[in-house]
């Protein structure tokens, strides 16, 4: 019997002949921790006895959830997270530098790695066939110290993609889509291996913002064969040597095969307060919004920006709606002032925020007031996500999220294309 | 794990209670102070939940519990309130293995068959459940011996500290 690309990845690593539903134990790649969730690394790995990190460049420290720092607490949390780089020698990247999974991404993800992090979108780095996914404090700090950990070795479902997107569906709408069919659970402990024919044609980019989105269905890992679209992007990152091609094996034994026509969805809203609460957009229409937020993990790339500025490009946002832009990273931030996009969004009445989460979370930098509404271009909308319980999350693509700010209440793109 | 065998009431609570209804996003500064952070424990969810739950309750919910986040604290806090175990339909994969990592026994089954307040007797070793007030028993689905061996030890830190790697 052939393998899926989970019972690859996990059977290449472990020296085993890894089927689902077997438990395997697995040197990790990379292993990293985040602001908000590596104090407590840092107190597990401490009270665990383990003297050191096992193999300190595979370790990485992101300043990202909430940075710049809002309060002293997270700011002397800051602080401990910097000391510890600097006592182990493992990676740090600082406030500013933006989002781990988009560095994740852009500096260590290779395809056929295992790599795990204390934060659930983890998943990201499976757009580039990693075997990615998130954990808790104590597990990371232990992944840290052994430089393996434990995993029960996940069934698969097959995602066949065929068809192109119509004029204004992109990524978010097509994984928008999926996680409305399958539930906010209709994944758990499953990977989710994206096959077909439109394959080639999803850009890095797109494969990010989809494998960004698994865990929404409950997934472990969301995984996209490494292909030539792989490759150049590796190269053009530089890491053109971290390279291989990687397919599942065409006899592989899948739980479930799903199939997605690209050609007929549209733009798609997910509505308060489940991600699985999922509607064609022109259900949406005349909902008005205080608020638009383009940023996050899930799109906060440069395609995405392109977009956003493509659109907003020569018009005003609504008088009575905020606009935030961050960028995933400063990467990202670069590209995107060199290529004029910002300039776009600033004329358009944007706020740019510094790369990293930003108002995602509900810490700082656009928290919702009471009865507020946002269109956010993130991945969750649970009930005070954004700070405040009171309020109202919608998600869409940064297309919808552009021509809502226009507009100033949910509007289908199509509309200002 | 000391206790193999716990008794104690259900607080039925519904599907998809995410980490952001335990502990909400917006108390991350608290989180390197823990006493202070588990103060706010289920604050939008369930107004005053810290003074109804009692040393040994259970957290009795439906499908998807822990969605969300990876934060750990979210079983931290639920464990620092008192609670004993949490039984749901599933449970999101992060949570379930943070919980069991802090020695929180998590047993899915069919919850469907508890009302709030019964009185649950709880055989962990047997993932056996009964309930006590209508005198039905549910079985549990099986954890990997793995996870089981962590839990036993009180957590992966004790586990660690006892057997200084994994053990298949
Ligand atoms: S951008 Fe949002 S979802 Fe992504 S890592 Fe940051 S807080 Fe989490």
């Amino acid at each position: 019997m052939g393998k899926t690309l989970a019972e690859k990845i996990l059977s290449l690593k472990a020296g085993a002949d890894a089927k689902s539903g077997d438990i395997v134990i697995a040197n990790v790649d990379l292993v990293f921790l985040q602001d908000t969730t590596g104090p407590l690394v840092i107190k597990q790995f401490k009270e665990s006895g383990l003297a050191a990190i096992a193999e300190p460049k595979k370790a990485a420290i992101f300043l990202d959830h909430a940075a710049p720092s809002p309060a002293q607490q997270i700011s002397n949390d800051h602080v401990l997270l910097r000391h510890f780089a600097r006592e182990t020698n493992c990676h740090i990247y600082e406030v500013g530098n933006g989002i781990c999974h988009q560095l994740v991404a852009e500096h260590f993800a290779k395809p056929g790695n295992i790599i795990v992090g204390a934060d659930s979108h983890t998943v990201t780095a499976g757009g580039l066939c990693a075997f990615a996914t998130g954990m808790g404090s104590t597990d990371i700090a232990i992944a840290m110290a052994l430089g393996k950990t434990w995993f029960r070795v996940p069934e698969t479902f097959l995602i066949n993609l065929s068809g192109s997107f119509p004029k204004g569906v992109y990524a978010k709408d097509l994984i928008l889509s999926l996680i409305g069919q399958l539930g906010t659970d209709g994944a758990t402990y499953k990977a989710l291996e994206f096959g077909g024919e439109s394959l080639a044609r999803l850009t890095m980019s797109e494969r990010l913002t989809i494998a960004n989105m698994v865990v929404e269905a409950g997934a472990k890992v969301g995984l996209f064969p490494s292909d030539e679209v792989t490759q150049s992007f590796l190269s053009a990152q530089g890491r053109g040597d971290g390279y291989k091609p990687l397919y599942p094996d065409a006899d592989a034994n899948y739980e479930r095969i799903m199939s997605l026509n690209l050609a007929s969805l549209e733009p798609m809203v997910s509505f308060p307060h489940t991600v699985d609460n999922v509607r064609p957009v022109s259900e949406a229409k005349g909902v008005k919004v205080q608020q638009v937020f383009i940023g996050t993990c899930t799109n906060g790339r440069l395609e995405d920006l392109a977009l956003a500025a493509n659109i907003l490009k020569g018009k005003k946002r609504y008088s009575d709606t905020r606009l935030l832009v961050a960028p995933a990273s400063q990467q990202v931030l670069l590209q995107a002032v060199e290529k004029g996009y910002i300039h776009s969004l600033v004329e358009s009445g944007a706020v740019i925020l510094p790369p990293g989460c930003a108002a995602c979370l509900g810490l700082h930098q656009g928290v919702l007031a009471d009865r507020e509404a946002c269109l956010s271009t993130a991945n969750r909308n649970f009930k005070g996500r954004m700070g405040n319980p009171e309020a109202m999350i919608y998600l869409a693509s940064p297309a919808t999220a552009a021509a809502s700010a226009i507009k100033g209440e949910i509007t289908d793109p199509r509309e200002v294309m | 794990m000391p206790e193999t065998v716990l008794k104690g009431k259900a607080i039925k609570l519904g599907d998809d209670i995410s980490t952001d209804d335990i502990i909400p996003g917006r108390f991350a500064h608290l989180r390197s102070n823990l006493p202070e952070l588990s103060k706010h424990t289920f604050e939008d969810l369930i107004p005053n939940f810290g003074s109804r739950v009692n040393q040994g309750n259970f957290l009795v919910a439906g499908k998807n519990f822990g969605s969300g986040s990876s934060r750990e604290h979210a079983p931290l806090v639920i464990k620092m309130s008192g609670i004993a175990a949490i039984l749901a339909k599933s449970a999101a994969r992060i949570f379930f293995r943070n919980a069991i990592n802090q020695g929180l026994p998590v047993l899915l089954c069919d919850t469907a068959q508890i009302n709030d307040g019964d009185e649950l007797e709880i055989a962990l070793t047997e993932g056996v459940i009964t309930n006590l007030t209508s005198n039905a028993r549910l079985t549990s689905t099986k954890m990997p011996s793995l996870m089981f061996a962590i839990l036993k030890e009180g957590g992966l830190i004790p586990y660690i500290k006892k057997h200084k790697d994994f053990e298949l």
